[in-house]
């Protein structure tokens, strides 16, 4: 398989002892057989039709092989269509949040001492490797009508606006606002550190020549380093915006079950409706969902390159 | 810019407020005595003490941490592999398919690997008559296959930003493929295959969606349990068992951590030390 001269002397040599074959087929085997195959079991699964048997599906009907019955359902029934607005819009606020809380914080790391830099990084990782449930649990004890975070807010508000608009106790669990709270809460160091690798590596000479020619510092983020820093808010964006928008644990956990999300309703459809055609055409739906902020962030990112390029 | 950038401190502490509190919040309320999760009623260790005799819960751990172990053995196994390829083998047949396949499961969500790999699963018990339960193997076999990807980004990353030349360069001053092989490639590459390993095994111990659509009846993950009992609401077991997992796990980080740092270090050093001496 491998060879060519384009490898590598070693590479070459594996490839002569038959090597090079075992190692690239191990695991392009198990992905075909355990990624590959289920992800073409949905996709045909889709245009399969919902029958009452034992695996829960057949081919047949009035379209044997290709019945666009859940498509078409997608269409018709608004509770997909909602299900996707709501997703796209906890999703996409989610990720503007992360962008704001986690822009400052990137910028921030890059100007500190190295030795802070590294405790600090160590501290914006340490979340993302604790449990992601515990995470979201955490939240859930802080949201709670009789919790101190609930009280102290409840406070804050009632000092705040005039005696007829006192509350309580502000309902936090349960809504859209603890699903988008709780994803920017488990998400933020995705937007952080994408956004640290790439500030870390900006020329800070240009900031310096900027300020030389009189700018202020507020000018001089927006004009010098903003744009430079667009691929590491793309990048974050999309590893933020796309785990959000199929979310499943935190909707389930903290969210409003009158507006599910997508992977809510994806799951519901599969074990709760066994009607894994359906499950299968919102599935495919979902991704194709997904895969279109990705090719726009390649078209995007290739637009950015060429145009540093131009620069040169 | 010699300026303090006040506004930037400001919000990276309360960035780190952000992620801190609830985490502590769950910890202090952990020693709470009252039975009601949320109101204060003086301190005490009772929860921790129920949990030590809680058979349900040393059990799930156990099943976690064996399907942890296996799978992300298995996981670096395959992902170091995947990783050599992508990074060493520039052109063989199907490469485009195979870095497709190693990039999607990092952007599938976890609902859509879930129900793909139950209905796999489901069609071959029916058809091949394997697995004919699901449960500790099938949960494994899921948990191998997103995780290996993790691993393989991790070593490929660090064996194209290593210089491929030494390499060239040892082979060329006359190292047998398999010297070069075990004096540089593999201590090159070996922080990677150990953060790939300890990335699946986290990840595995964690995972939760795609392991409640692969398990089978008895067969509950310390995850499952977890999630089982938090759809029911906060409780004050929850919270010492959290509590326990959250500093266990970040001591096992900031240790690894360290030694990684260090390691890193002295290997500059070191590097540093030839240069000099040989330049």
């Amino acid at each position: 398989m491998a060879g060519g001269q384009e490898n590598g002397r070693l590479a070459r040599w594996f490839h002569r002892r038959g090597w090079s074959d075992i190692i690239i087929a191990a695991p392009y085997v198990w992905l075909i057989l355990f990624f590959l195959i289920p992800f073409l079991i949905v996709l045909a699964m889709s245009f399969a039709t919902r029958t009452p048997t034992a695996p829960p599906f057949s081919f047949g009907g009035e379209n044997p092989i290709m019945n666009l019955r859940g498509y078409q359902r997608l269409f018709e029934d608004d509770i997909y269509f909602r299900a996707f607005l709501t997703s796209v819009s906890n999703a996409g606020f989610s990720t503007l949040l992360c962008l704001l809380i986690g822009y400052p914080m990137a910028l921030c790391l890059t100007r500190v001492s190295t030795s802070w830099r590294n405790i600090l990084l160590m501290l914006v990782i340490l979340p993302f490797w604790t449990s992601f449930l515990l995470r979201v649990y955490a939240w859930m004890g802080l949201m709670g009508t009789n919790s101190w975070f609930n009280k102290l807010l409840t406070g804050a508000w009632n000092g705040i606006v005039p005696d007829d608009m006192a509350l309580r106790s502000i309902q936090m669990m349960n809504t859209n606002f603890a699903v988008i709270l709780v994803t920017v809460y488990t998400y933020l160091p995705f937007m952080i550190l994408p956004l640290y690798a790439n500030l870390e590596k900006l020329d800070r000479t240009l900031d310096e020549a900027a300020m030389d020619l009189g700018s202020r510092p507020f000018r001089v983020f927006v004009d010098v380093t903003l744009p430079q820093s667009i691929p590491g808010i793309i990048a974050g964006g999309l590893l933020v915006f796309i785990p959000a928008a199929g979310e499943l644990v935190i909707p389930s956990l903290v969210g409003n079950s009158a507006q599910p999300m997508i992977g809510r309703v994806i799951s519901d459809e599969f074990a709760s409706a066994r009607d894994w055609p359906m499950a299968s055409s919102v599935a495919v739906a979902l991704l194709i969902l997904l895969v279109i902020p990705m090719m726009a962030y390649t078209y995007f990112s290739g637009k950015a390159e060429q145009r540093l390029e131009d620069r040169k | 810019m010699n300026r303090r950038p006040v506004f930037l401190i400001t919000v990276l502490c309360f960035g780190f407020a952000f992620f801190y509190i609830p985490i502590l919040s769950m910890i202090i309320y952990s020693f709470n005595a009252s039975k009601l999760a949320t109101v204060w009623g003086g301190f005490s260790t009772k929860w921790y003490g129920a949990l030590m005799g809680n058979q349900q819960v040393i059990s799930a751990l156990m099943l976690s941490l064996k399907i942890a172990v296996i799978s992300s053995t298995m996981a670096t196994i395959l992902g170091t592999m995947a990783g050599i390829t992508l990074a060493r083998f520039r052109r063989f047949r199907g490469r485009v398919l195979f870095s497709g396949l190693v990039t999607a499961p990092l952007v599938m969500p976890d609902v859509i690997i879930g129900i793909s790999s139950l209905m796999m699963f489901i069609l071959m018990a029916e058809w091949l008559g394997w697995p004919s339960q699901r449960g500790f193997t099938t949960i494994t076999l899921a948990h191998i296959t997103f995780s290996m990807v993790y691993v393989t980004v991790i070593v490929q990353s660090r064996l194209v930003a290593a210089d491929q030349a030494i390499e060239e360069a040892a082979m060329d001053l006359g190292s047998r493929p398999w010297q070069v092989l075990r004096d540089i490639t593999l201590p090159v590459i070996s922080p990677a295959i150990l953060s790939g390993w300890l990335l699946a095994f986290t990840i595995s111990l964690d995972e939760v969606v795609i392991t409640s659509f692969t398990t089978g009846p008895g067969n509950t993950t310390l995850p499952l349990l977890i999630w089982s009992k938090v759809k029911l609401g906060v409780s004050p077991e929850i919270n010492a068992l959290g509590s326990i997992i959250v500093v266990v796990v970040g001591i096992g980080v900031f240790t690894a951590g360290w030694i990684m740092h260090r390691a890193e270090r002295r290997r500059n050093l070191d590097a540093r030390l030839a240069y000099r001496t040989n330049g």
